[in-house]
Parts: C-alpha cells; structure tokens; sequence
C-alpha cells in the first residue's frame, strides 16, 4: 500500500514535467502544424540555463528560472522567425528536418559549453517532509504544485484574455483567423515564445530531482510527441492529461513490471494507438 | 538522353577514382575511413529512395541499420553459420521486420509517421540495449568474424574489404538506377507528389509504399550487415537516433531525391569531418545549422542545385539558338525580298 | 447510362454532405453538377471517384457495384478524375509528368525494372507512346520536353486533362477544370471536352462558370445543401423555380 501511494506521487510529479512540455509541443503544432523536434534541446537548455545562472551568479532559484523562461521563450521567437517562417510554403518533409538540424546544433552547442558531464541542480527545497504518511522532498511538491499553477495560469491567459483568445482562433481555423484581421504573425511569434516558456519551467522543476547533461531531451520530447498523440494534436486539455496519464502508467510500470522497460511503455503505447487510429486519438475522421 | 552521356562522365570518372584510389594513396587510414563511408552510403540510399522518391520521411533507419548488424553478429558469433547465409539472412530478417512496421507504419502519413518511425526507432534501441541475455547490451557484441572466404578470395585484409564494400555499393547504385528510371520509380515519384493523385490514375498506393519501405529497409540491413563484419565490434549505440541524424544529414547535403545525392553528401561530409577531427563532438554545430539552411535555400543539396543550374543554362542556350534562328530566318526573308525587288 | 447513383449519401460528424442523391451519367455525353459553394458538389465527386466511402446508397458503374472500392480499383475499371489544383512534379519534364499516367495498364514490377527484362522494354515503350499520344490529343506536344513547373496555368490544366487521358478512362470526371484561367482560355478547355465526348469518352464536370455549362453540358444536376434540387437539359433547368431560388436566395416570383 505505502509502495503504491508512493508511486502515485511519483507518477503525479513525472506527469506534471511531461504535461509542461507537452503543452508547449501541441500549443505549436496547433498553430503552424509543425512537429517540433527542436523542443526538447529548449528544454534542455532551459535547464543550463537556469543551473548556470545559480551555479555562476549565485542567483536565486526563482530569478534564475525566470531568466531562463525568457530566453528561451525568445530562442523559440527566434526559431520561428528564421527558420519556420520562410519554410511555411515548403512541403511537409522540411519543417520537420529544419527542426532536426535545430536539435542538433543546440545539443552541440550545450556540449561546447557546459561540457558532456552529467550535473545535479542544488534545489533551496532539498528537505524531506512527510505527506498523509509518505515521504517526499519539498522539491517533488513544488513540482506538483508549480505545474498545476503555470496550467491555470495558462487556462486563464487563453479563456479570458484578447490576445490568449487570438492563440485558439488561429490553432481553429489559420485562415479564418487571418480573415478576421489577426496578425497570425505575432500570434506565432507569441506561441513559440509561450512553448519555449512552458519548456524551460518543466526543465528548470524537474533538474533537482533528475541530472542535467546535453542529452536530456531526447526521451522528454520523444514522450511528449507520444503524449500529445495520445491527447489529440493541438489539444490543450488532451496534453495535460495525456501526460499524467503517461506519468502514472510509467512509475506504476516500472515497479510492477521492471524498471528497464519502463520507457519502452510509452513508445509501445504510442505504437499501438497508431496501429489502431492513423490519424491519432480523437482525430477529426475523414476531413 | 544528352543528360546521360553527361553523367556517363561522373559516373566513369568516380568509379575509375574509387578503384584506383588504393594505388595511388596508400594509407591504411584513409582506407578505413572510405570503406565506413561506402556502408553509410548504401543505407543513405536506402533512406533516399524512401523519403527522397516516396515522401516518406522514416527516422527509424538506424534501428533498421542496428538490426542488420546485429542480426549478422549474432548469426556468425553464436550460431557459427557460413558469414555468406549469415549476410542474406540479415538482410531478410530486417526487411521481414520493415514489413512489419511498414505494415502499420505507412497508413500514418507525413507528421505522424515521421513521429511513429521515431519510437519504433527507440524502441529498437532500446531492446538492443536492455536484453543483455541476447545481444549483449551495452557490453555489445565482440568477436565477429571477416568474410569467409570465395574460393580463392580471401577478405582478411582491408584492402580486399574495401573492394568487397565497394562491390555492394556499387550494385546498389545500380539497383537504384534502375529503380528510379523504370514504370516502378515514377510510380514512387507520383506518390510523393499526391497521393490522392496516384491513386486516381490507379496506383494502389499502399502496396507500393510497402514495397519502398521493405526495400529501404533492406538496404539499412545490408549496409549494417557489413558495418558489422568491418569493424567486428558493435554496440547498442549504432541504432541510436543520432545515427539517423547523421544519415539525414549525408542525404540532405548531397540531395534528397537525387541518384547522386548519397554519395556526394556523404563523401564531403566525412571528408570534411576528418579534416575537423578536433571538431569530432562538436560537427553538429556546424552540421544542423547547415542542415536547417540546407532545407531552407537549397532543399535539393548539392546535386539538385547542379541539376538547377544546368537546366537553366540549358534554357538559355535554347532561347540563344532560337533567337538566332528567328533572325537568321528573317534576314534570309529580308534578302529574299531584296532579291526579288532588285 | 453509364454511372448510377442509388440513394448516395455522405455524412461528417453530424453534418450531411450530401443527402440521398440519385444521379445518372449519360454516355457519351457531357454531363454537369452545379451548385452554390458548399452545395457538396465535390463531395459528390469524390464519392464516385472512391475517394470517400459513402455513409449510405450505392455507386453502379456499367451494372457493377463499386461503392466500396478504392480509388485505384475504380480506376482501373474506367473512371479517371482530375483535381481542382494539380500537383505535377514541377523539376520533371510534362512527358515525364504524364508517362506515368498509363502505369495502371501496365505489369512491370520491381524485379522488371531491377533486370530490365523484355517485359519492362515492351511496357516503357507503351506507356511512352501512350504520353505523347495524349499530349497531342490536349495540344501540348510543344511544351513536351519542358519543365512542368515553367508552363502556364492553362497548360498545367491541359497537362491534368492529359494525364487523365493516359488511363485510358471511359469516363473522366473533371473538378472545376476552368478555374483560375482567363475567358479565352475557358473556350479552348470547353472545346477539348468536346473533342473527348467525340473520342466516345463520357465527360462529368463540376463548374462554376453558368454561361459555359449552359452552352456545353448535355445533361446537369443541381446541388443545394447536400440534395438534388434539379436534374435535366439546361433549359429546363435554367427554368426551373427551384434552382432560381437556390441561386438567387429569394421566392421565383420576385
């Protein structure tokens, strides 16, 4: 019983990272219907950032963070402007290689400045606490709860204002949205800066507790496209709750079936889910 | 046909340097490297005719590369099987596995399947990497043998290894040329433009792309299969997904749906990384922004500009004769005239 | 009559595209659907051409059933189509762009091409001549050797024609094939439809342009929401109150 509300937690703390960075990736692939391969070197980045920042400056860990969602919230500006604007027109096939060629710079670029080394982030939230009888750093909690508030936050900003209402219109209907005098420019630019944002606060939360090092992308980014195939492209709600669905399969998985194939589990659930719908859950048939 | 009496040029030119080149330049370093080049070009053909001609962009080509030289370590390491069968069979096995996963794979399309073929990639992976008991995990797999072998050809040297790649290679080029040009290559082509329209001018589109994606697979497998009994040592990291990066970006240089493509993009890029070797960890800062750029200005690489820029020339060379003639026509009126007015 | 349509009907979602429609296609004739934007027109067409696969109501081509058969099957059979916007392989010559077009006939397979057999001679020739045969017919012989992305609008059109063509079709279905091309033009593709019905091949269209399909279609069935309002000769349906209404949007009287 203890093992299993343990894992639960844990389950919950994974879901909130892959929710976070998952939202990010559908946010944009809603608006331009690009697969951003790049997303997981920004949440890698977000991660060095944020150390470098603490580690270099003595920062404080909420400033560093807050620094580092900027920067990479205008690296992902910055994305989208030189490189995903002018291939709008192109076919399928090359936003998706740009996107690769983007991983790999950024990855390369991480190695020549921080080196190949795997590095622990030091959390101000390092102490134990205990939870209705289960044990938990600070650090897991604030995960938890820091997650959920960037989702409300994010719920509000595109229900209840103008610009965050434009962000929907356009992910409905890109033309029409055009149509209706929306600069779909800007409101690019404004996605990618949001979906960088979002990455660099699931980096910046979860590096405590994981280690950070060139690398530490790839399974995130790989997990999160999974996740938002599960939650339907481009779906808000569908991203939140495909991650923690795959966050509580995963740490359940990995204690009750083995703990070296438990990143196989999202990968066949994908595989199956494909196999049975094409175009993806909750996919708008024959349209 | 006047474009193939000038290719006939390249190609007769490579060969004769690709045949040569031991004579001349001796060295048993850049042996090595030119060999290792030869395999990657045979599995980037396999990947071009796929997303090149087809359309179909698969990111799971590494696994489909980690499964030919897997299936060949461990034919030859714990079976013991004559290399020769052990080689077909590796081939077969990979291919049978790309039918499958073609299978499900190909009725995704364009995002979908790029994202699909990435887990199966990772999937690959991650199985060679976590079943010690079959592959050795990340321990990897040691001890495979060279070719046996044919009569009296012996492969032990790397000099007859190399010529032994070069032969595979040398067969897939023209596996591929006749492919390309052929009923069956334009069908390929007509799907990677619509596939709504291939199948109007009735082209059953799936049995077609199955095709593609078996035979794409086939040359992973061969291309690993021999990367395998080369180097003799492998690891879980071959199907890693950075080796389908570096792969994209060989094809991507030279020229994704082009025949010469594979080769050109190939050869430089390793060229080029050999004489960075200080930039080893880091090409790729060099390598993805040329990659982004690349897909950016020229989509086509290297051989597809050379191909734009020789049909413009040609263009011009038309108009030029045409005007000429145009106004040779009319001076030859005009003197008519002038002879029938004097 | 040479295509019949029993009942046909297309549901999205909730949405009915189009709704129990029965329709025939005479042969040899040239026969128009008409309708305001939205009418489900091209639905229709992709609905005969397999592209989608009816909700409900069946699809008879020469007295057999091919509701539920796919695109290339269907085309096999004798039913070629063209789209409103072509996508032709622009680096490609427009030959090469329409050699494709008689691969259906063709048996050729992998291992044909890989040991250029006699097989796979016999049938390059074939679909070759069958190409240029074609362009000749929409009068592009001139523009054969060209790159296909440097020729006009109105050629790309004469080029989807071709390409139709060289499937040997019995009957071409043709989506908006005037759209986008000046007055003049639209009279030189008005003319080859006619050209084809006299080769005996039957001609379906969609189209906009009244004048034209009035002057041209033999037979023309209107669409409104989704369901047949009209069916018959252009007088009687330029007469009819019904389609008046559906395109005026107010009573006939008015």
């Amino acid at each position: 019983m203890d093992i299993l509300t343990q894992q639960l937690f844990n389950g919950l703390t994974i879901g909130s990272v892959y929710s976070l960075v998952a939202l990010g990736l559908t946010l944009v692939y809603g608006i331009l219907h690009i697969p951003n391969f790049a997303h997981g070197a920004l949440y890698m980045l977000g991660a060095y950032i944020t150390l470098t920042m603490m580690l270099l400056w003595g920062v404080h860990y909420w400033i560093a963070m807050a620094v580092s969602v900027l920067v990479v919230g205008l690296l992902g500006v910055l994305m989208d402007r030189l490189v995903f604007h002018p291939l709008r027109n192109a076919p399928p096939i090359h936003d998706k290689i740009a996107a690769i060629g983007i991983l790999l710079f950024l990855e390369a670029f991480a190695q020549l400045i921080w080196g190949a080394d795997y590095r622990t982030m030091e959390t101000p939230y390092g102490q134990v606490i205990d939870i209705f009888g289960m044990t938990a750093t600070t650090q897991r909690v604030l995960i938890n709860i820091g997650a959920i508030a960037v989702m409300i936050l994010l719920y509000l900003f595109l229900k209840k204002t103008y610009i965050g209402s434009t962000i929907i219109a356009m992910a409905q209907n890109r033309e029409g949205a055009h149509l209706v005098g929306i600069n779909t420019n800007k409101v690019a630019m404004l996605t990618f800066m949001i979906s960088g944002g979002l990455a660099a606060i699931a980096a910046s939360l979860s590096a405590p507790i994981n280690l950070v090092f060139p690398g530490m992308g790839h399974l995130v980014i790989l997990k999160a496209f999974v996740i938002i195939i599960l939650g339907g492209m481009g779906s808000v709600p569908g991203a939140i709750l495909g991650g923690y669905i795959l966050g509580f399969t995963e740490s359940l998985g990995a204690t009750y079936i083995s703990n070296d194939y438990k990143d196989i589990i999202a990968f066949l659930l994908l595989v199956v889910i494909l196999s049975i719908k094409p175009k993806g859950l909750f996919s708008r048939e024959d349209f | 046909m006047g474009s193939l009496l000038k290719n006939r040029g390249w190609v007769i030119g490579a060969l004769a340097v690709a045949i040569l080149f031991p004579f001349v330049l001796p060295n048993a370093y850049f042996l090595h490297i030119l060999t290792l080049a030869f395999i990657w070009m045979i599995a980037v053909y396999g990947l071009n005719l796929l997303a090149g001609y087809t359309g179909y962009l698969s990111l799971a080509h590494a696994g489909f590369f980690a499964i030919g030289a897997y299936a060949l370590g461990l034919l030859t390491v714990k079976t013991e099987i004559n290399y020769w069968l052990a080689l077909v069979l590796a081939c077969l096995i990979t291919s049978a596995i790309g039918a499958v996963v073609g299978l499900v794979a190909l009725r995704t399309r364009e995002h979908f399947f790029a994202i699909y073929t990435l887990c199966v990639g990772y999937i690959i992976y991650l199985v060679i990497d976590k079943w010690d008991g079959l592959t050795g995990g990340v321990r990897g797999l040691i001890g495979i043998p060279v070719p046996s072998n044919i009569g009296p050809l012996s492969f032990e040297t790397p000099l007859s290894q190399y010529y032994l790649v070069l032969f595979f290679l040398i067969f897939t080029v023209l596996v591929m040329y006749r492919i390309v040009h052929s009923l069956t290559g334009r069908t390929f082509i007509a799907i990677r433009n619509s596939e709504d329209l291939a199948q109007t001018i009735g082209i059953s589109t799936m049995k077609n792309k199955l095709l593609v994606f078996v035979l794409s697979t086939f040359f992973a497998g061969l291309a690993g299969a021999l990367y395998a009994s080369f180097i003799r040592f492998i690891g879980p990291d071959i199907g890693y997904i950075t080796i389908i990066f570096d792969l994209l970006t060989y094809l991507l240089v030279g020229g994704i749906g082009t025949l010469a493509g594979p080769i050109v993009g190939t050869f430089l890029i390793v060229a080029v990384s050999q004489s960075l070797q200080f930039l080893q960890d880091y090409r790729m800062l060099i390598f993805g922004p040329l990659l982004t750029l690349l897909i950016i200005f020229y989509p086509r690489g290297i051989v597809g500009a050379y191909y734009d820029w020789r049909m413009k020339h040609t263009a011009k060379k038309v108009k030029r004769t045409r005007k000429e003639q145009r106004y040779f026509e009319s001076e030859t009126v005009d003197a008519e005239k002038k002879v029938k007015e004097g | 009559m040479l295509i019949e349509t029993k009942k046909l009907t297309k549901r999205f979602g909730g949405n009915v595209a189009v709704n129990e429609v029965d329709f025939t296609i005479e042969e040899g004739k040239i026969n128009a659907i008409i309708g305001p934007n939205g009418a489900g027109k091209s639905t229709f067409f992709n609905l005969l051409s397999g592209s989608y696969t009816p909700s409900a109501g069946q699809v008879i081509y020469k007295g057999k059933d091919i509701t539920k058969l796919s695109p290339d099957r269907i085309a096999k059979l004798g039913v070629a189509r063209t789209f409103q916007t072509t996508n032709l392989f622009e680096q490609s010559t427009v030959l090469d762009n329409v050699i494709v077009g008689h691969r259906l006939r063709t048996k050729s397979n992998l291992w044909d091409a890989v040991l250029r057999t006699k097989r796979f001679a016999k049938e390059e020739k074939k679909c070759r001549e069958k190409a240029m045969e074609v362009l000749d017919f929409v009068d592009l012989t001139h523009v054969m050797n060209q790159q296909a992305g440097s020729i006009t609008q109105e050629e790309k059109k004469r080029v989807a024609f071709a390409l139709a063509l060289a499937t040997d079709p019995e009957v071409v279905f043709l989506d908006e094939p005037t759209a986008g091309i000046n007055p003049g033009e639209t009279e030189g593709l008005a003319d080859l439809m006619e050209k084809m019905v006299k080769r005996k091949i039957t001609v379906c269209l969609i189209e906009h342009k009244m004048k034209m399909i009035m002057k041209l279609a033999d037979k023309i069935m209107v669409l409104n929401y989704g369901e047949k309002i009209a069916e018959g000769t252009s007088e009687q349906i330029m007469n009819d109150p019904a389609v008046i209404e559906a395109y005026l949007g107010g009573d006939a009287s008015a």
